[in-house]
């Protein structure tokens, strides 16, 4: 692995993106770095998830979508007509808002990015379903019942799962929606600390609601308001001194 | 206390006569479907219970519809009902209700009818004859008599010795096993030898081999014509209710009892015995007779076939129509016309399929590999493949509506999860989509089963027949012998009750008949149901 961090690892350039005839992200310049928590803030409807589903393309399967712009991962631009999609989906894991578990065996649920991948080899499964559930966290609690079915578990351990999944196929980036907003506080505070171990290895983005959580858990901020990126800085600044009014009513709690 | 009151009802919830209104709706299907199953199993149960022979006296001077029955009828009582004419008073004034009893004579080889119709007010009084045989005969039906003799060539013995009964027994056993043995001869040995004769007819064989196997026909066949004559060796001496002395074969006896002088358990032993034979035999005497076994596998075997054909066609469509077309103008066309499909008549289905798969295609497989037989078509004729096809294509539109509504209630989360860990569109269809909507699959399946196995109108077009030679799978080569006519309940129920010469004597099977197409729908059904709820446990979503 690169031994510095590029500060640019994604590089997003005057990107618009539209439903339809609806526009609902404009003209979004920003960088990410590489192995650091970005974290995406704003009201409900803002873009952030949008944007957030760009980076793995998860926006195409919407019928009569188009974007603007571009966007650059690695130095290799994501809508480049000669990247296929599904290898870059293999680069960029994510994590849903609610948990998906596949109706299998919690193994089965581990190894899922490998098998589509054509890798059955048994020794390269078991190593891969270890190291993904210890590196979730998950794997003092389930590694005795690795063949039991995975709906069994429970909430936050769901969502421990589908990180354990995400992180399986050893992707660069790790995607998260809003991945702990239907979970208790204290499975919350088990996938904060996760995120924390986890960008040693990985470049994460975070989409949140919870502000608390961005500023425990992010790097960096990015506040976006009606589609439009607002203010995107080091967290600190952002939650202590941020430059733009909008964020200020929005992170002191005066709207959205 | 005004609080109280706030809480007390003082009129109904605005829609609360709706509750009753749907309420009703159920119980008015519950009535009709309780009451046409108590209907076919208050018929068709009794069929199988053996009926105790009574001797019903006449008043003096009432003519016997029995021919030379002089004052009694000896039959059983099949129904009492009342008349359209009722009794008059010698004004012609009302007196009473006229009812009239039915009773199942049988000798019809003696009486012409099987049938006597006498005025309940007739009936001076009704006994049990003891001692009277009930024969079941491979003609004319049943007959009912007193034994006389049992002639063989060591002898004869009379009625009255008290070895009559095992000696009998052994005879009709060994009958029996002649029967079977002349079975095996002419239908599996000779069709054997035929099958091939034909074939090197047909291709122009070695004469040599044809000679040789016309040697082994000629062998067998005078080995079942002694057979047959072994039939007739011994004779069953009888006398009817009405005096004449009849001599039968014992080879011609089927089963025999005496149902006065038999107890509870020996009826009821009786009564599952003629259950085996009915779900076993082959029918007899154009179907009024035996058992309905033909049928029954026809009609399970052509339901399996339908099956085979119907769910993939449908789950590939249904896959399709959600996953991979656009959602535009032209898929919800498409769709409309995929429902509007499973409204189409019946018999509609059933001229396409003769039309296009008898005519069509299986004249153009007859013209391209079968040539050497035309002008005898093989599949250029109805045959339960093209039942099977054709009752497919009648319920594909329920399995593809099944199919896209259980894909589309897979959770987007779920495919999303799938497409985000790297998997292809039809990987993710593959491994999440499909198996989660199995059991929607299955209850499609189960829809176009319950409509396929109950269908007659098109049938009738493309291969059923009133009585098949041979099953559709047996132990011949190739084994499944798709291009077979075959034999189906439903059809045999059609047949039964509206074509027979016997209409009256068929009425039992009838209902008998109706209640096994019912039990073997629910069977083939239950059997779904039961994989459905495994698979639905398994992955615990869908809404079926």
């Amino acid at each position: 692995m690169n031994p510095d961090p590029r500060p640019d690892f994604i590089q997003i350039r005057n990107f618009g993106f539209y439903y339809g005839s609806k526009q609902a992200l404009f003209d979004i310049t920003m960088d990410i770095p590489e192995r650091q928590v970005t974290a995406f803030i704003g009201p409900s409807g803002c873009g952030k998830s949008t944007l957030l589903r760009n980076l793995n393309r998860m926006n195409d399967l919407i019928d009569d979508v188009r974007h603007e712009g571009d966007i650059i991962v690695n130095g290799q631009s994501i809508y480049d007509p000669h990247i296929e999609v599904i290898s870059l989906r293999k680069r960029v894991g994510m994590v849903f808002q609610k948990s998906n578990p596949f109706p299998k065996s919690i193994y089965e649920n581990v190894v899922y990015p490998l098998r589509v991948a054509g890798q059955n080899k048994k020794s390269a499964l078991d190593e891969t379903v270890e190291r993904s559930l210890r590196g979730a966290a998950l794997w003092d609690e389930v590694k005795d019942r690795l063949h039991e079915s995975a709906l069994g578990l429970s909430g936050g351990q769901m969502q421990r799962l589908c990180i354990a999944r995400a992180i399986a196929n050893r992707p660069e980036i790790l995607l998260m929606d809003e991945p702990c907003s239907a979970l208790d506080p204290i499975a919350t505070i088990k996938v904060e600390e996760l995120i924390m171990e986890l960008k040693e290895e990985f470049t994460i983005v975070i989409v949140t609601h919870n502000m608390q959580q961005a500023t425990r858990c992010s790097d960096r901020t990015a506040f976006f308001y009606l589609g439009k990126l607002i203010e995107y800085g080091e967290t600190s600044t952002i939650f202590s001194k941020p430059s733009q009014k909008q964020t200020e009513d929005y992170i002191t709690g005066r709207f959205g | 206390m005004s609080a109280d009151n706030a809480l007390t009802r003082t009129h109904a919830a605005p829609g609360e006569p709706f509750v009753w209104l749907t309420a009703m709706g159920l119980a008015v299907g519950l009535l009709m479907v309780f009451g046409l199953l108590g209907i076919i199993v208050a018929n068709g149960l009794p069929v199988f219970w053996p009926d105790r022979v009574v001797e019903a006296q006449l008043a003096p001077g009432v003519a016997n519809p029995v021919p030379g029955g002089g004052s009694t009828v000896v039959g059983e009582v099949v129904q009492k009902r009342i008349k359209r004419v009722p009794i008059l008073g010698p004004g012609g004034e009302v007196l009473a209700d006229q009812t009239e009893v039915q009773f199942f004579i049988g000798n019809r080889d003696v009486y012409g009818a099987t049938f006597a119709f006498v005025n309940n007010s007739d009936i001076k009084s009704l006994t049990e004859p003891p001692g009277i045989f009930r024969i079941e005969r491979l003609e004319y039906g049943i007959a009912f008599g007193f034994p006389v003799a049992l002639e063989s060539a060591a002898g004869s013995i009379a009625a009255d010795s008290p070895d009559f009964l095992s000696r009998l027994d052994k005879a009709v056993a060994a009958a029996t096993a002649r029967r079977g043995q002349i079975r095996h001869i002419e239908k599996i040995e000779i069709g054997r030898i035929n099958a091939r004769l034909n074939d090197l007819r047909v291709r122009d064989g070695d004469p040599a081999a044809m000679a040789a196997l016309q040697a082994d026909y000629d062998k067998l066949a005078a080995r079942a014509r002694e057979l047959r004559e072994e039939q007739k060796a011994d004779i069953f001496v009888y006398r009817t209710p009405t005096g004449v002395e009849r001599r039968l074969p014992v080879g011609e006896i089927v089963s025999y009892s005496l149902p006065n002088q038999m107890g509870f358990f020996a009826r009821a032993a009786l009564c599952a015995h003629n259950v085996w034979n009915f779900l076993s035999e082959e029918p007899r005497e154009a179907n009024t007779e035996g058992g309905i076994f033909p049928a029954i596998f026809g009609t399970f075997v052509m339901t399996l076939l339908m099956s085979l054909a119907v769910v993939p066609f449908g789950v590939v469509a249904a896959i399709y129509l959600r996953e991979y077309a656009k959602q535009g103008f032209f898929v919800r066309s498409v769709r409309i016309a995929v429902n509007n499909l499973a409204g189409v008549p019946s018999i509609v289905f059933g001229v396409f399929g003769l039309g296009f798969f008898v005519y069509f295609v299986g004249g153009s497989i007859d013209r391209g590999l079968f040539s050497e037989y035309l002008p005898t078509p093989t599949f250029g004729t109805g045959g339960i493949f093209w039942a099977s096809l054709t009752l497919a294509l009648m319920t594909v539109p329920v399995v593809i509506v099944a199919t896209e509504e259980a894909v589309a209630a897979v959770p987007r989360g779920m495919k999303e999860g799938s497409l985000s860990c790297g998997a292809s569109k039809w990987q993710t269809i593959q491994r999440i989509v499909l198996p989660a909507s199995l059991p929607g699959i299955l209850t499609g399946m189960i829809l176009a089963m319950a409509r396929g196995a109950g269908e007659v109108a098109p049938l009738m077009l493309v291969g059923v027949v009133k009585l098949a030679p041979s099953l559709p799978v047996d132990g011949e080569f190739p084994f499944i012998h798709l291009e077979r006519k075959f034999m189906h309940l439903g059809f045999y129920i059609y047949d039964l009750g509206f074509q027979s010469p016997d209409s009256e004597a068929a009425k039992p099977m009838v209902f008998a008949t109706t209640l096994l197409l019912i039990l073997l729908v629910v069977v083939l059904n239950l059997t779904a149901i039961l994989i459905r709820e495994k698979l639905r446990k398994k992955y615990a979503l869908g809404a079926f």
